[in-house]
């Protein structure tokens, strides 16, 4: 009985132990006497690490506020989350396409009068990038890493081949394509393809832009059928006719993970691939011997006038609702959006930068050898990001779906947009409904 | 007595105390919420306005929801037999009296164990379409029948629209390795008694299977079945891993994926919880529908 008791004791004791302790290795305790401001973030490994070294700095900056950075994974739905149990970090890292869709539920504070005291404003910012936080004549986000995007090609496929430059048009593109692809001669299989309209998949909501078109009106009215949408998708099922739409999923269907070496373009299956400032860096880590390029996306021949242009990309920087310390949080978004936290966060990203001006260091030391294209390129006046509207998300769901069944061969360009069409403008509608109905707009 | 008795009520009331706090704040009370979220307007972020059967109507002329409910459907049905017959199968041929019988028992249920996520990577490289294994040995096999010209040539499994379910429905027979222990536990149920009087009578193995194997472990086919329905109807992580948005073209988006995808993506908890009170009604009906179809022929010792 006597013995029972003591083991009884001591198993209590364990358990507690266990539990004081493992809160000790969780919780971290800021500094005595300085405000503890929770920095919720999306980015892990380098990218992780260069925000770090930006809170270690504004930490080490001043004594009266302590960040604490928090990496966590499905980032906006547990902003969400936390924002509707009242319990919210302080500065939450969403994604760019995000804010509409926050700032329409009230989940995000309005940060105009925060800028206007810090003296934070349009004029320090890349338009393309400051427009992504400036929503419904109010700012909601402040940028932290952006991107651009650009056509990136393997220098060495191109020279088998006979191509001496990257094309300059789709219809460039196009030849280059007749000349880049390879079939397995005994299976009919493709080896090798120049350029695959569905990789990575990450821009299939962009193709109407590159071809001149828009989404919606900014307003009221969904624009997805528009001739030039509608030109956009029949190139990309033009793929899927000349090569074959079984012969293009099996060979796209033995694709590796996008960050490994069996990414298509970093082991040399596709020679030309859009992408973002970011693929530098898995370059150098799965194929640091591979001779690459990149270039402004190609432009439709008989639109000179879409040349050098980009989608902008962003993370963002927000206050959610319910935020404990919203003052010592801007306090840490302030030191963010100056030259030196740009400058450390955008060259450990090895990215550019969102402002205007940065010294000349930022282009001297980035690891990017193409960095001034990427920087250069969101600058120009048709610079495009994603429609600022609560609907996004479903509105990207709709075009994913309609990209696929134009690739598959399923509809033409025509119908799936016109479903799209059909299917977005009534949600479109009923969206503005609802935010009359709450008094959001008039 | 008496008050020992109620003595020891207090107690056991208060022993299940943490389970009955939890109960009501995590599942009682979220389930009730539920049904008055499900004719509201609501976005979790601002409090829910009333909008009666608005949610109801608009989810009857919604096409996602009702492709969603398709290639739900299409998964119950194929994947629910399939899984039951190849258990039974298993479970059969487990319950032989063989050597090695507890290694081939542990190697049979090992893949129940695989997490989900884990399951999905894997099965993410066994359907690749040009170096997974699947192909590639859909590829050997067309080698040694090669003289007779034949050539096998895997599907991309995973971005046609024709195979992504079929796919999956394959993935699933993988894991039934928790049915199949019922089964197991079941079959030691069978009385010897009978097997030995039909032995007596001359019976052949699949007569025996037939009259005397199936109709005693009736009760258990049918608990094992609701269950796979119930969890069919519910597929939802492997996909959401494996096919983002239910590419290609949605042939992969099922219910529970576009009823998270509504609540936590779009932002409308209130259309969620009437899907989720649809799909509730669907497995319940189902569920009925199951014991009424099989009133006559299952066999219960006890009744």
């Amino acid at each position: 009985m006597h013995l029972g008791a003591v083991k009884t004791v001591a198993g209590i004791a364990v358990i507690l132990g266990s539990v004081i302790w493992s809160e000790r290795i969780v919780i971290h305790n800021p500094p005595p006497g300085r405000v503890h401001v929770v920095y919720w973030e999306k980015w892990t490994d380098f990218e992780a690490d260069a925000m770090r070294d930006v809170v270690d700095a504004f930490n080490a900056s001043q004594d009266k506020i302590y960040v604490d950075y928090l990496s966590i994974s499905g980032i906006e739905n547990k902003t969400l989350m936390a924002v509707s149990g009242g319990d919210p970090p302080d500065v939450a890292g969403l994604y760019g396409q995000n804010v509409a869709q926050y700032a329409d539920d009230d989940a995000i504070l309005v940060l105009d009068d925060f800028c206007k005291q810090k003296g934070i404003s349009a004029d320090r910012y890349i338009p393309a990038f400051f427009k992504i936080g400036y929503y419904r004549n109010h700012i909601y986000s402040l940028p932290s890493a952006p991107a651009s995007v650009a056509l990136h090609y393997n220098k060495d496929m191109l020279a088998a081949a006979g191509i001496a430059e990257p094309p300059k048009t789709y219809e460039e593109l196009d030849e280059d394509c007749d000349k880049l692809i390879k079939r397995d001669p005994r299976t009919n299989h493709i080896i090798q393809q120049g350029f695959m309209p569905a990789e990575p998949g990450w821009w299939n909501f962009a193709w109407g832009y590159w071809f001149g078109g828009k989404l919606w009106n900014g307003k009221d009215k969904i624009t997805a059928n528009s001739p030039e949408n509608i030109r956009a998708f029949e190139w990309i099922q033009s793929f899927s006719k000349k090569y074959g739409t079984s012969e293009m999923q099996s060979f796209r269907g033995g694709f590796g993970a996008f960050n490994s070496p069996q990414n298509a373009f970093l082991d040399g299956q596709v020679a030309m691939e859009q992408q973002g400032v970011w693929m530098s860096n898995f370059i150098s880590k799965h194929a640091p011997h591979l001779k690459w390029g990149a270039v402004p996306m190609p432009y439709p021949k008989d639109r000179p006038d879409l040349a050098n242009l980009t989608v902008a990309d962003e993370d963002v920087l927000v206050i959610p609702r319910g935020a404990k310390h919203p003052k010592e949080a801007f306090e840490f978004i302030n030191f963010v959006e100056s030259q030196k936290g740009m400058t450390i966060l955008c060259l450990g990203q090895r990215k550019n930068s969102p402002l205007k001006e940065m010294p000349p260091e930022f282009y001297s030391k980035h690891p990017n050898p193409f960095i001034k294209l990427f920087s250069d390129l969101p600058k120009g006046p048709k610079t495009f990001s994603t429609p600022q509207m609560g609907i996004w998300p479903e509105y990207m769901a709709a075009l994913s779906t309609a990209f696929d069944e134009v690739n598959l061969m399923q509809k033409t360009p025509k119908e799936a947009l016109d479903d799209v069409q059909a299917r977005m403008q009534p949600k479109l509608d009923e969206s503005l409904e609802r935010l009359r109905r709450r008094g959001v707009i008039k | 007595m008496k008050a020992r008795r109620s003595k020891e009520s207090i107690a056991g009331v208060l022993f299940a105390l943490p389970w009955l706090i939890g109960f009501t704040v995590f599942m009682l009370y979220p389930v009730c919420a539920s049904i008055y979220y499900s004719f509201c307007e609501y976005s979790v972020l601002k409090p829910p306005i009333y909008v009666g059967f608005e949610n109801y109507v608009d989810l009857f002329h919604d096409d996602i929801f009702r492709k969603s409910l398709w290639n739900t459907f299409f998964y119950v049905i194929i994947s629910v037999p399939l899984s039951t017959i190849i258990t039974i199968g298993l479970a059969l041929l487990l319950n032989a009296k063989i050597r090695g019988q507890a290694f081939y028992r542990t190697f049979f249920y090992l893949p129940s164990l695989v997490p989900q996520t884990a399951l999905a990577c894997l099965w993410l490289w066994v359907f690749n379409s040009e170096h997974g294994l699947l192909n590639m040995g859909l590829e050997k096999l067309s080698g040694h029948f090669w003289i007779f010209h034949w050539h096998i040539s895997g599907p991309p499994w995973l971005s046609d629209t024709t195979w992504s379910k079929p796919a999956l429905i394959f993935m699933a027979l993988w894991t039934g390795g928790n049915a199949m222990v019922i089964y197991l536990a079941g079959l030691q149920d069978v009385p010897v008694e009978l097997l030995e009087a039909s032995d007596l009578d001359g019976a052949s193995p699949s007569a025996k299977l037939r009259h005397v194997t199936i109709p005693m472990i009736s009760p258990v086919i049918l608990f094992n079945v609701i269950m796979a329905m119930i969890g069919a109807f519910q597929i939802f992580a492997v996909p959401y891993i494996m096919f983002p948005n239910g590419q290609p073209a949605q042939s992969t988006y099922f219910y529970v994926m576009y009823l998270f995808d509504t609540a936590i993506v779009y932002h409308k908890m209130g259309y969620a919880c009437a899907m989720g009170w649809i799909m509730f009604i669907l497995i319940f009906v189902m569920t009925l529908l199951s014991l009424k179809v099989s009133e006559k022929r299952v066999y219960y010792s006890g009744g």
